[in-house]
């Protein structure tokens, strides 16, 4: 049972929250769909690393004040390394 | 009172006044307060206690702990037999009903021995290689063995207990209360931290509890225990929990534990009979203590073998001797007290066998002072007797240790005693992820480095510091240490300390006590007793090829039974490690996992079972429905009226009366449960043109459009009516079940994707009760109750909505239609609701105002060819497919899921499409999900081509009706298609997804 410091809320229980899915996916703009191709398109809607290391992925506080953040997670050890705010970039971090 | 032949006069934590009464196979003994049901059944003479799990071998109680493996013993009767529990950890109560397990007729008498004899036919994987042939024949073996190898058996019947769960924060948890856990909670607490201690006995003191003559800061052991547990009591900050077991530790420093509350009442008690804690703690100390293990010689499983420390816990604790003459056979010093205090209750020591040549510890000289014979250099090769102990055998090693020789000696005695050494019990450390680490000098594993993130420490015997004064050491340090990283540094008092340790030497490791015949022939040397594995299992097992230890646990089943070989597991490593000649730690290490001791099923529930498992969702008219007779059916948590059955009616008959008197007249439904959510902000349009599939920008206020939510890959997620209330203000509806999902969906999207964009959504579900007027009389109804504004077709036309007032309550009225028919929908605050409902029934008598259900508004629908997202899509069909190509926005830019519908597969013209299906015999109503074929075959396979999705018999049409998808579905219309299904084959024509083509206009 994770303990997931939330930006807004403080250090909460896991159960407080939901997991959403890998982080930093850009959605293609635009003119990125029209011109790319049916592979490159189900690659942005379906292809999710599943490292074994450092995952940087998207968490909501379902159950709390329902806001969206990013977390760096170990996936082996389940250490949280890093929580910061949608739209900030992957933090530099020395895989473990 | 039959008399407890077994009991020691005085001494003990025992209430010699207070006797208990319990029965153990339907005979009944008495005990006394503060006994288990091990030591009561040992005072009581009683050392066969059940049958082994594969040999169905007489056994007896081999611990006074949780590493029991062989007395598992069904506590309770009827509703509350709980099987497969430790008679050392249960504690007697008046009337307490025990009985033994795997026996058959009786315990004493077992057919199933008969296994015993067969045993050279049941080595280890027998069931691989004897059962698998012919093919099948497992399926045919497996149930006759799963009848004679087993343990108990549970109750069918509901457990009719209560059970709690708490939640609780600490700066310091404490696992274990013995010498180190103690002084550690004393030293956290009294700098002021906020600590937990948990211990699974029924009172503090661990080990402590089966001394006799040590003494801390002066006092007797029991003394210090008395006066830390009253100190700890006194404390604000600190929690002592005890009958607690803290059996999993899971991430984060959280740990789980079972408090057992009222299992050493009984049935008699109230409140609730076990609590489930997760406890978070900051730094976590690991104080569990050790476990002696056994020596593997040749038939140790008889009853009257037990280890050397259980002996001492029950003489010394318990006033309890496991017999009246025994013989100890060791590899270390600590069995020497065994026999010292065994001599003080008055216990015969016949003798001590030990392992090792020239034992000259201090205990050693001290058992030798008190006239005790020590036969040294040797070992017990054979033990006689087979419900009970008669007589051992004992021969001298060889100088490898690996044989014996010279003439052999037979000692008389009831009671084996044997200590194969100490393992550290490592199993929190462990079940982190961590790794232990072999230690040669007290050949056992110990903890390794912790894992990050996971802030423990192990203390005193649980690290492999088995000294008093150690334990007493680290725990304080360790108390002190963690208080003070955060913030509670003040620590008073020094350590607790206790007299030096007796001097002692180092054990002798034989890992296999020889025997004078080949191990395998003759006796069985039992390394797993609960899952009956030998060490000839161990061999066998290597001559196969099963190098890898995991290999060789699931071969054998070593240390997977509930016990998960807390006496077994390095016996095991260890021979397996002879065999190949390598160090026990290149053989590996086992990963304990939680949890620690057998949790019931019933803590993990806790109260959330019945009506408490989900929240149950209600509309504010509920009670008129259930006062209307109206069954319910659960939509997500709501439950909705199903239908109204009037006196006679059957559900079929109610549903075509509420559907018939809809279309004639007018029918009235609660949709309060309808999903809402109130967007507001300057960019709500731009937000609404990119969830929904169509245009949403130029929709003026007071109107209302329909649309789809699709997913980025294009699939119908939701649907509902928006309507817009002002420039910036947007009323969206939802599917009942699907609006948590919704409003989520809007949430990420706006977070995540499109965060400077100016939206804000609410959720509103709850804060308007809707009832929709359906039928040609609807407005007629509406007009009687609404004075302030124009109800006319022209001055209130479909897919508005207007603000008015309806029976003297401020409303919203849309008039959108989900039947097809002329339709009004009500919205008003929910305290008003009954009121409302009420004043709507009374204006519609005269129109014979007809309450219709969810199945009626399901058919109403149908008729139409309506969809409801979730009954017609399944995740895998866009909007095209359902045939809503009209509701694509081609003039938008940008919407989710637009790309994905310009993909290849599914702009195919071949997908599965929405269709309508018309039965050959219009009363056959298909079966929703039922397949739909071109060709029937005599049996399957048959080519699919697509299954239904909604089937209803129609009273408006005259007949059943049916929606589809079928594969080309649109291209097909008229094509006649089979549905085989329960051994039937109904055939009916593809047709378009409307079924009543000559009624009102689909949009009311």
């Amino acid at each position: 049972m994770l303990l997931i410091s939330c930006p807004h809320c403080g250090p909460r229980d896991e159960h407080e929250f939901a997991y959403g899915h890998e982080a930093h996916i850009a959605r293609p703009t635009l003119d990125q769909q029209n011109t790319m191709s049916d592979a490159e398109w189900a690659d942005y809607l379906f292809m999710r690393k599943n490292p074994k290391g450092v995952h940087f992925e998207r968490w909501v506080h379902a159950r709390g004040c329902r806001q969206w953040f990013n977390v760096a997670r170990h996936t082996v050890t389940h250490e949280i390394i890093k929580v910061y705010p949608m739209g900030e970039p992957a933090p530099k971090l020395e895989q473990k | 009172m039959s008399a407890q032949k077994n009991r020691v006069a005085t001494g003990g934590r025992i209430d010699r006044s207070k006797p208990i009464r319990f029965t153990f196979d339907g005979k009944t003994y008495y005990g006394y307060e503060g006994d288990s049901l091990a030591s009561a059944l040992l005072a009581n003479g009683v050392t066969l206690v059940g049958r082994s799990f594969k040999y169905h071998r007489p056994r007896g109680i081999i611990s006074a702990g949780p590493e029991e493996p062989n007395a598992l013993i069904e506590v309770g009767t009827g509703a509350r037999r709980e099987p497969n529990t430790r008679a050392p950890q249960i504690e007697l109560y008046d009337g307490l009903v025990t009985a033994s397990q795997n026996r058959w007729p009786s315990l004493d008498f077992d057919l199933g021995a008969v296994n015993s004899v067969m045993s050279r036919f049941l080595p280890s994987g027998f069931y691989y290689k004897t059962f698998k042939w012919p093919k099948d024949g497992w399926l045919f073996y497996e149930k006759f063995i799963r009848r004679m190898a087993g343990l108990g058996t549970g109750s069918q019947e509901t457990d009719p207990d209560r059970y709690d769960k708490l939640y609780a924060h600490c700066d310091v948890m404490v696992v274990g209360a013995g010498p180190a856990g103690l002084a550690a909670a004393l030293a956290a607490g009294r700098a002021g931290a906020r600590v937990v201690l948990v211990d699974e006995q029924s009172e503090l003191g661990g080990s402590l509890l089966s001394e006799r003559e040590r003494t801390i800061d002066g006092k007797p052991a029991a003394e210090w225990v008395a006066t830390a547990s009253a100190e700890l009591a006194s404390m604000p900050e600190v929690r002592v929990l005890t009958r607690t077991t803290a059996f999993a530790y899971l991430d984060a420093n959280m740990l789980s534990c079972v408090e057992r509350l009222t299992d050493h009442i009984g049935p008699s008690a109230t409140g609730p009979r076990q609590r489930l804690w997760r406890i978070r703690a900051k730094e976590v100390i690991l104080a569990a203590g050790s476990i002696e293990r056994p020596l593997v010689y040749s038939d140790n499983d008889r009853p009257g073998c037990m280890l050397a420390s259980a002996a001492r816990t029950y003489v010394n604790r318990y006033g309890a001797t496991p017999g009246q003459r025994v013989v100890i056979m060791t590899n270390n010093d600590t069995a020497y007290q065994t026999a010292l205090d065994l001599t003080a209750a008055g216990v015969s020591v016949a003798a001590i066998v030990d392992l090792r040549a020239n034992p000259t510890g201090a205990l050693a000289q001290a058992a030798r002072a008190k006239g005790i014979e020590i036969i040294e250099n040797s070992a017990i090769i054979h033990v006689k007797g087979t419900k009970q102990v008669r007589e051992v055998d004992v021969q001298s090693l060889t100088s490898d240790g690996k044989g014996v020789t010279g003439s052999v000696r037979h000692l008389y005695c009831d009671t084996v005693l044997s200590s194969g050494g100490w393992q550290p019990t490592v199993h929190l450390h462990s079940q982190t992820r961590a790794k232990v680490v072999w230690d040669d000098g007290i050949q056992a594993f110990v903890p390794g480095p912790i894992m990050p993130g996971q802030n423990n420490r192990s203390v005193g015997s649980a690290r492999g510091a088995f000294g008093l004064n150690e334990a007493l050491n680290e725990g304080h340090n360790a108390g002190a240490e963690a208080a003070a990283k955060f913030g509670f540094s003040n620590v008073t008092g020094n350590a607790p300390s206790a007299e030096a340790e007796p001097e002692s030497q180092p054990l002798r490791s034989l890992w296999i006590v020889p025997s004078n015949v080949p191990v395998g022939q003759g006796g069985k040397h039992f390394v797993d007793y609960q899952n009956d594995v030998t060490a000839a299992d161990v061999q066998l097992a290597h001559r196969e090829g099963y190098v890898s230890v995991e290999h060789l646990k699931r071969y054998t089943t070593m240390g997977m039974a509930t016990d998960q070989g807390k006496t077994s597991n390095v016996n095991a490593l260890a021979i397996m490690a002879g065999l190949k000649n390598v160090s026990i730690p290149e053989v590996g290490t086992t990963t304990f996992r939680p949890p620690y001791t057998p949790v019931t099923f019933g803590v993990f529930a806790g109260s959330d079972k019945g009506d408490f498992l989900d929240p149950i969702r209600k509309t504010p008219i509920h009670q008129w429905h259930a006062e209307h007779g109206a069954p319910f059916e659960c939509v997500g948590q709501w439950h909705r009226a199903w239908y109204y059955p009037k006196a006679g009616e059957d559900m079929h008959a109610a549903v075509n009366r509420e559907v018939k008197a809809t279309r004639d007249s007018v029918g009235i439904v609660d949709a309060s449960t309808l999903g809402k959510i109130d967007i507001q902000g300057p960019d709500a349009a731009w937000f609404l043109n990119m969830v929904y599939t169509n245009a949403w920008t130029k929709l003026e206020p007071g109107k209302c459009r329909y649309g789809f939510m699709c997913g980025e890959d294009g699939m119908v997620f939701d649907d509902g009516v928006t309507s817009r209330i002002s420039e910036n203000h947007f009323h969206m509806t939802t599917t009942t079940g699907g609006a948590p999902r919704v409003m989520s969906w809007l949430e990420e999207w706006h977070q995540c994707e499109w965060p400077d964009k100016k939206v804000y959504f609410t959720s509103v579900t709850e804060q308007w009760a809707v009832f929709a007027l359906n039928g040609p009389n609807s407005r007629k109804v509406l007009e009687k109750v609404v004075a302030d504004i124009d109800l006319s077709e022209e001055a209130f036309p479909f897919m508005t909505w207007r603000d008015c007032t309806v029976a003297g309550v401020k409303a919203r009225i849309y008039r959108i239609s989900f039947t097809g028919e002329l339709s009004y929908e009500v919205n008003i605050p929910p305290s008003y609701a009954l009121h409302v409902w009420r004043a709507l029934m009374t204006a519609g008598e005269e129109f014979s105002i007809t309450p219709y259900g969810t199945e009626a508004l399901h058919v109403l629908r149908a008729e139409k060819g309506f969809v409801i997202v979730g009954q017609e899509t399944d995740g895998t069909m866009t909007p095209q497919d359902l045939g809503f190509e009209w509701i694509i926005g081609k003039a938008k830019p940008d919407f989710i899921g637009r790309r994905s519908h310009l993909r290849s597969d599914t702009k195919r013209p071949d997908r599965k499409h929405l269709v309508g299906l018309l039965t050959e015999n219009p009363n056959d109503v298909l079966a929703e999900g039922a397949q739909v074929v071109e060709h029937v075959k005599d049996k399957p396979p048959m080519t699919m081509i697509g299954h239904v999705t909604s089937s209803y018999y129609s009273p408006n049409a005259g007949r059943s009706i049916a929606m589809a998808v079928i594969k080309n579905g649109r291209n097909r219309m008229g094509q006649t298609v089979y549905l085989p299904y329960e051994g039937k084959v109904i055939a009916a024509k593809i047709s378009k997804p409307t079924f009543l083509e000559d009624g009102a206009p689909a949009n009311g």
